[in-house]
């Protein structure tokens, strides 16, 4: 029967094939997983080896026996780290708040209202989303200095606010809420605003949430606007904080008491990453861009 | 739908407003800078018109510098990152068990703070009198010489500032193409395998060309925010990125608008402009290579 | 006309195919997690696919007819069974080595490439002995073309082609390289009514010409009736029946493949057998000499009815649709399962129908009963 021992020798290869395949592809995607994870691994690690403890070891150990938590004592006393952590969440907050506002009222009006000129603001618009912040920015950081608002919240936040790309995004997702909805509102004597509030954002809350979790993301993690702009310690976001940590705080040698405070100023992310996982990462897949 | 002139623009006036000043202005202003020769911000005022700012951008060793880096980082880390991000994706999307762990675990990177993990990148590569650094110890054991790739040679600190890069702009790479290698209907697939076709052509004649158009968007994207590389280095190499060696032209643009070598924002805006007609001709390069292999 | 090229040898290792399947047997885990258990898609799947035939795999939508095509392709593995291609067990065999032809439902062309490349495709994956030159692929692919008359339409994209189109070009791709068995899954479904007609025909010549063993799957029983050799009627992974079209037809094992096939679908009526009589709502309709007293399915084939004066059979008139040749009595009776009843009869005869009432006469040969509870056949001999 030769027609049998080709099948079963096909059989086999097959089953070879696929083990081989497994065992390749997985000790890759290891490979990686432990690429990423460890530098998360070392921070936390050295955040908690005491200060001397680690200036003793010349060859550095992967694990250690009596953790300390002082480092993140030390985090919060010698250096104002609480104080970079509130700046950074009423920036955050207000500017995301003040953009939700911004973007939701805007993209109605492109996707609901009808009035002149509309078609070409809208191109203009989109043609806003090609320019590259490295272009404002000079002028803006000229436009906060001579409006004296550099060391403020409203220096920082201002030029932070508007977002084409949102608008754009929410604009599409609006537009895809039927216009017999519209027409039954109205026919009901509703007024715009109130279409507004009541029916399409909740209808479109999810790309709401969507927009709001990325904008958060990308406040919590600026930098270079907040480094212009801000000299005063008393403004410092996170960002800046850790630089300016990283460049004379501690003495510059305490590296357990910066990997306490770089813990400390990812975690919030991490979770709200962890929590809304689904949500983050369908949005950024949607709308996100980074790299 | 009867129109409504006032109501329309009163829902447009706060994104109107918000973007006049602080980009359609902006863009407008930066042009005029680049051309004002010798503007001081202190007085407002400047001596002529022309092309000396962009002379003097052009002439300054720290802009060459700058734009030397750039390039070699764009050259390496976008082909590298977007490679990198395919392996790994099609990994992902042939695996079945722990495949959303994997997928949790290579997305954290785009939730952490830069400049905060770029500390920690430091802190491994670095080599101190008190500690070789970890990564120093895995060449030791593989019988290597230490290096200090921080504060080191030219081609270590590149070394680190790249693979620091490619670490960062994996998380989205990978997202976006294991859902674009998802939306591939797995009923080609399935024709494929029943007419006997091994896998590295299933991979090469159907997968690729399918997900081509999201490949070409990857490293379009790719190029433009290699091109923004900025604060990367600083997270790795601190604030001074000249010292270093390290800067980039972002780097450059706001180096010159301020800090220690600031208060030049006609130099500033002439870099930034630079920087733009660069990444524009890429870009449209890009397009006009895709609209030749991309299918559809 | 036959052609005598290399179709008519559907495989180089030579002549026929038969396709067993033995105790075939598929399970899915639950999705729903709370019910637990498995789902049961085929189940214990027994039989023998004849060389060179046409056969249709019948029935409602979620029966298993699909599975059983991806397990006769190696797509699934089965839980449990084997497949035999001719005498060797393929049922490990991994769907790349099998060698079968499949088309799709929705034709899973490759939206990238030309209807030339989409055909040639599979032949480039031929490799060692069976490696062909670039001209043969080329000649073989037009060949293929040819047989599903598509070769004018070789340089387009799928995208460019109507979805006939398309179902040929997929027809051809499974063809060119020469599979020992075709598989069609739904291949009409997509089309519209007329194009549906005239593809099952080119499916039937086809299948003539090339005398590949064919296995097609589809929901349509007038499609599986019209061109199988064999149809195996299925419901929730059982097995119903299997045979000739018009053999199932006529002799239908239970109550569901009795109701399955034919349009308009048979006249299912509550009834009674009583000392050897039939009885329909007090009416004796036929003799069934043998058969146990008690409740009994009885079903009609719409042309099973004959007009008669004083026929043992009355049903109150709705109206009369004409379609030609014959015309439909759409008629009531209260022991009738659906809302009317329908027969079908001679247009001849129309002017036999006055009033409000029509009574007709029974052709015991369309009539069968079942068991009221089991709904198994009863068989037996009826008599007018």
């Amino acid at each position: 029967m030769a027609e049998k021992n080709e099948y079963s020798r096909l059989e086999k290869a097959a089953r070879t094939r696929q083990s081989v395949q497994n065992a390749v592809v997985y000790t890759l995607l290891g490979f990686w997983a432990v690429m990423v994870l460890f530098p998360f691994y070392w921070m936390v690690l050295t955040s908690l080896k005491s200060y001397s403890a680690y200036n003793a070891e010349y060859i550095p150990k992967l694990f250690t026996l009596n953790p300390t938590l002082e480092n993140y004592a030390n985090a919060f006393t010698a250096v104002p780290l609480a104080d970079y952590f509130l700046n950074t969440l009423i920036f955050t907050v207000i500017t995301t708040a003040v953009m939700l506002a911004v973007t939701v009222l805007a993209a109605f009006a492109f996707a609901r209202l009808d009035f002149k000129g509309k078609d070409l603001v809208f191109t203009l618009f989109l043609a806003l989303m090609m320019i590259p912040n490295e272009l404002v920015v000079i002028t803006n950081f000229v436009t906060i200095t001579e409006l004296d608002l550099r060391n403020t919240f409203s220096g920082l936040i201002l030029p932070s606010v508007t977002s084409v790309f949102y608008i754009y995004l929410l604009k599409e997702n609006f537009a895809q809420v039927p216009d017999e909805l519209y027409y039954a509102a109205k026919v009901d004597g509703t007024s715009d605003w109130r279409y507004l509030m009541r029916v399409m954002v909740p209808i479109c809350k999810p790309t709401l949430v969507t927009i709001a979790i990325l904008k958060v993301i990308e406040c919590w993690n600026s930098y270079v606007w907040p480094r212009l702009i801000t000299d005063d310690e008393a403004y410092f976001l996170v960002s800046n904080g850790i630089q300016s940590i990283r460049e004379s705080g501690f003495g510059r040698e305490n590296i357990p008491a910066m990997m306490a405070a770089v813990v400390s100023i990812s975690v919030p992310l991490i979770v709200l990453f962890l929590v809304f996982r689904e949500k983050i990462m369908e949005g950024v897949s949607r709308g996100g861009t980074k790299g | 739908m009867e129109k409504n002139n006032l109501k329309g623009w009163l829902y447009l006036i706060p994104a109107v407003l918000f973007l006049g000043v602080f980009m359609v202005y902006p863009l407008i202003d930066v042009f005029i800078y680049s051309f004002e020769e010798g503007y001081n911000s202190a007085s407002q005022t400047y001596f002529g018109v022309g092309m000396y700012n962009y002379e003097y951008v052009l002439h300054d060793p720290y802009f060459l510098q700058a734009v030397k880096n750039t390039f070699i980082l764009v050259i390496i880390t976008v082909p590298l990152s977007t490679g990198l991000a395919l392996l790994i994706s099609v990994g992902l999307s042939s695996i079945q068990k722990l495949r959303n762990l994997f997928q949790t675990v290579y997305f954290l990177p785009y939730v952490t703070n830069t400049l905060a993990v770029g500390l920690v990148f430091m802190i491994l590569f670095e080599k101190t009198p008190y500690t070789e650094g970890l990564v120093n110890l895995i060449i030791n054991w593989f019988g290597g010489e230490s290096v200090d790739f921080i504060t080191g040679p030219y081609w270590a600190k590149m070394f680190v500032l790249c693979f620091y890069t490619v670490w960062v702009v994996l998380p989205f790479k990978i997202l976006i193409l294991t859902s674009a290698l998802a939306s591939v209907k797995q009923e080609l697939y399935n024709a494929a395998r029943v007419d006997g076709t091994p896998k590295w052509r299933i991979f090469w004649r159907i997968t690729m060309p399918m997900i081509s158009p999201t490949v070409f968007y990857l490293v379009i994207t790719g190029f433009i925010g290699a091109f923004k590389a900025y604060s990367d280095a600083v997270a790795l190499f601190g604030t001074d990125l000249n010292a270093a060696e390290m800067n980039t032209i972002v780097g450059y643009v706001y180096d010159m608008l301020y800090g220690t070598g600031g208060g030049y924002p006609s130099f500033a805006s002439a870099a930034a402009i630079i920087l733009f007609a660069i990444v524009l001709t890429i870009t449209c390069i890009n397009l006009l290579i895709s609209k030749k292999h991309v299918h559809y | 006309m036959m052609k005598t090229n290399g179709w008519q040898r559907p495989h180089k290792k030579g002549s026929s195919m038969k396709v067993v399947l033995k105790h075939l047997t598929k399970k899915f885990p639950n999705r729903n997690k709370k019910a637990g258990g498995d789902v049961i898609a085929v189940n214990d799947f027994d039989f023998e696919i004849p060389d060179g035939k046409l056969i249709g795999l019948l029935g409602p939508s979620g029966c298993g007819k699909s599975t059983t095509l991806n397990l006769l392709c190696g797509l699934l593995k089965p839980t449990d069974g084997q497949i035999f291609f001719g005498e060797d067990d393929v049922t490990d065999l991994p769907a790349e080595n099998r060698g079968v032809g499949l088309v799709f439902q929705n034709y899973a062309l490759y939206p990238h490439l030309t209807v030339r490349q989409n055909i040639i495709f599979p032949l480039q994956n031929l490799r060692g002995k069976d490696k062909l030159s670039r001209e043969e692929m080329d000649a073989r692919a037009l060949e293929a073309a040819k047989l599903v008359q598509i070769d004018m339409l070789m340089d387009r994209k799928p995208s460019e082609l109507s979805g006939g189109q398309q179902q040929r070009v997929a027809i051809a791709r499974a063809l060119v390289k020469m599979p020992r068995l075709l598989l069609l899954d739904e291949p009409l479904s997509n089309l519209d009514a007329r194009l549906r007609l005239q593809t099952r025909e080119e499916l039937k010549r086809i299948q003539n010409e090339t005398r590949i063993t064919t296995v097609f799957v589809t929901h349509d029983q007038e499609e599986a009736m019209s061109i199988s050799d064999m149809i195996v009627v299925m419901k929730d992974g059982d097995l119903q029946q299997i045979g000739r079209p018009q053999q199932v037809y006529e002799d239908p094992v239970n109550l569901f493949v009795a109701k399955f096939l034919g349009t308009p679908p048979i006249n299912v009526f509550a009834g009674e057998v009583r000392g050897g009589g039939v009885y329909i709502g007090g009416e004796c309709v036929l003799g069934a000499a043998g058969v146990p007293d008690g409740p009994v399915t009885v079903t009609v084939r719409p042309e099973g009815f004959v007009l008669k004066d004083g026929g043992p059979f009355g049903c109150g008139l709705k109206n009369v649709e004409v379609m030609g040749r014959d015309i439909t009595v759409v008629c009531t009776n209260p022991c009738c399962e659906a809302p009317a009843v329908r027969a079908i009869i001679s247009a001849e005869n129309i002017a036999q129908i006055t009033g409000t009432q029509v009574r007709f006469a029974l052709k015991p040969a369309k009539v069968y009963l079942f068991d009221a509870a089991t709904q198994a056949r009863i068989r037996c001999e009826l008599t007018e």
